[in-house]
């Protein structure tokens, strides 16, 4: 293991965590369009600093950042990466910040159409999880051996939903549905990660590299859950006013990030499961 | 198939997916560029028959609060303004009238065409506020916008019937030059830069409407004698509609009211 690589997909994750906010308070802001050309902004790369064009310009140098960290990454995983499967998950990465670039250019150049703003928040959680994934992979921790056997496909489940409840999300900020589906989606999430929370502690309470996941998985949904009744109120009490509020923005924007991480931790969950189904090496039987 | 082609197949898929969306909406924006050109010969109204509509647009009840702007963080626009800003959303007259409503001719009018307008409607940017707040502008006419300020503004009207663009201008930049090819009441005026910013603008196919201003009064002149339905649009009400019949040279009243809390 390389520990220098670890440690640069660290940060490549944290960086792309930072891009998520960047990208929410566009969305929350309603900057979006704040700059009507892409990928020049202003026809330059230092556009006026002034108004919404702060968000929407920031958000465009935080992700050239990253996408420029992921190249990094690709190059050093290509060098010093064993694994075949991890180099792979690197080419993946870079496929999908480009595309996530060119997505978000779309948005700009076609006015916001919901579907593609929709894809571009979608695709914004497939980054994230494929850098955190990167970044757990190229651990010492993860190399290290470990004991006993968990299905893994209740926690794939358990990530699936999430990522669906984000892509309601996404679809209820850019009025593609109503708060309904997002409404319906909790309650599924919520489900999910207490079924699998309750497995992780009834079966395999003396595996810490699974509990820990499951226990902060818990956390971040009950911190997600407050936080979303939370930016449902205040928006609604701030509806009249002329303009986004900085609490309001907040409010949203935090919900959006917990909600990345709560992805994120369950994909983390995931893969020490699959981890350990894989390392068994022959298929258990999906438990009820 | 093992978990790594699986991931992979998912990984690519969602891409695909995501890249097909951005392709949709391109046919449906070309198909706005086309306009529907209103053929035929020019109706002549004749000066000694036509009709004219006045009225006024009373307003009952309270006016909401009025809605501040929060400026501190642009000191280009907050440096225009001696008193606090506020939004323009429902303007109550003293008089008991209500301004930025747009009156026009609804129905009527049918197979008619006029002289088109020769004068670009203008809507300039001060102090980071669309001034007016409400315009018409006919099919074809120019539009101008210009910016006052000492400041970047984007102008992005989000019509439904025409084509939607954004464009950028800077502080004390050439006027943008626009035209709407399609009818449409209202469309909504957004700069993203100042999310305050909202204008609308009513799209007609006629000369016949009018803004209602500080006395709530409208008037519109030069209508040949015949059966209409008049429509009144409010940013915040909604709309109220009056058939009026005009005869010959007549001068006819019409009052719309809208109610408040
Ligand atoms: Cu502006």
């Amino acid at each position: 293991m390389h520990r220098g690589l670890h440690r640069y997909a660290v940060f490549t994750a944290c960086a792309t965590f930072c891009l998520i906010i960047a990208g929410a308070l566009v969305t929350s802001n309603e900057a979006g369009l704040a700059v009507p050309d892409w990928p020049l902004s202003y026809g330059s790369l230092t556009p006026p600093w002034v108004g919404n064009i702060r968000y929407e310009h920031g958000h465009r140098m935080v992700a050239t950042f990253v996408g420029m960290l992921t190249i990094g990454l690709v190059y050093w995983l290509w060098r010093r990466e064993e694994r075949r499967w991890v180099r792979r998950l690197g080419f993946i990465a870079l496929g999908a910040v480009i595309a996530q670039g060119v997505l978000g250019g779309i948005t700009v150049l076609f006015l916001l159409p919901t579907l593609v703003s929709v894809g571009h928040a979608c695709l914004a959680q497939t980054f994230f999880c494929i850098t955190v994934t990167l970044a757990l992979v190229t651990s010492e921790r993860w190399n290290q051996p470990l004991e006993g056997s968990s299905p893994w496909t209740l926690p794939a489940l358990t990530t699936l939903s999430i990522f669906l409840q984000l892509a309601m999300g996404a679809a209820l900020r850019h009025k593609g549905f109503g708060i309904i589906p997002h409404l319906i989606g909790a309650g599924v999430v919520t489900v999910m990660v207490m079924a699998t929370l309750y497995r992780v502690l009834s079966r395999h309470s003396t595996q810490r590299a699974l509990v820990q996941p499951a226990a902060i998985l818990a956390v971040l949904l009950v911190a997600q859950l407050l936080l979303g009744a939370g930016s449902y109120i205040v928006r609604e009490a701030t509806r009249d006013a002329a303009q986004p509020l900085p609490f309001m923005v907040w409010t949203t924007v935090a919900h959006v990030a917990t909600g990345a991480l709560t992805l994120a931790c369950s994909v983390w969950l995931t893969l020490v499961c699959w981890l350990l189904h894989r390392r068994e090496g022959q298929a258990v039987p999906i438990a009820a | 198939m093992t978990y790594q082609k699986m991931f992979t197949a998912a990984a690519i898929a969602a891409l695909l997916v995501a890249a097909g969306c951005g392709g949709g909406e391109k046919k449906e924006e070309a198909a706005k560029e086309a306009a529907p050109a209103a053929g035929g010969p020019v109706t002549k109204v004749d000066p000694a028959t036509a009709a004219t509509i006045t009225g006024k647009v009373s307003f009952a009840g309270k006016a909401p609060a009025k809605r501040p702007i929060l400026m501190d963080a642009e000191p280009d626009c907050k440096g225009l303004h001696a008193t606090p800003a506020y939004v323009e959303e429902v303007v109550a007259n003293a008089n008991g009238t209500l301004a930025n409503v747009f009156v026009y001719v609804k129905a009527g009018l049918e197979g008619k065409n006029f002289e088109p307008a020769s004068t670009p409607v203008m809507l300039d940017q001060q102090g980071c506020i669309y001034k007016p707040h409400v315009i018409g502008v006919r099919i074809g006419q120019k539009l101008s916008v210009s910016n006052s300020d000492p400041t970047t503004h984007n102008v992005h009207p989000m019509p439904k019937a025409n084509r939607e663009w954004n464009q950028s201008q800077p502080p004390k930049g050439q006027p943008i030059e626009k035209e709407f090819a399609r009818p449409e009441v209202m469309i909504a005026v957004k700069c993203n830069v100042h999310p305050w910013m909202r204008s609308y603008i009513g799209v007609v196919e006629h000369p016949f409407y009018a803004v209602t201003g500080d006395t709530g009064a409208f008037e519109i002149k030069g209508l040949p004698p015949g059966d209409y339905t008049l429509e009144a649009w409010h940013e915040k009400f909604g709309t109220a509609e009056q058939k009026v019949t005009l005869a010959t040279s007549a001068t006819q009243t019409v009052e719309f009211s809208f109610k408040g809390e």
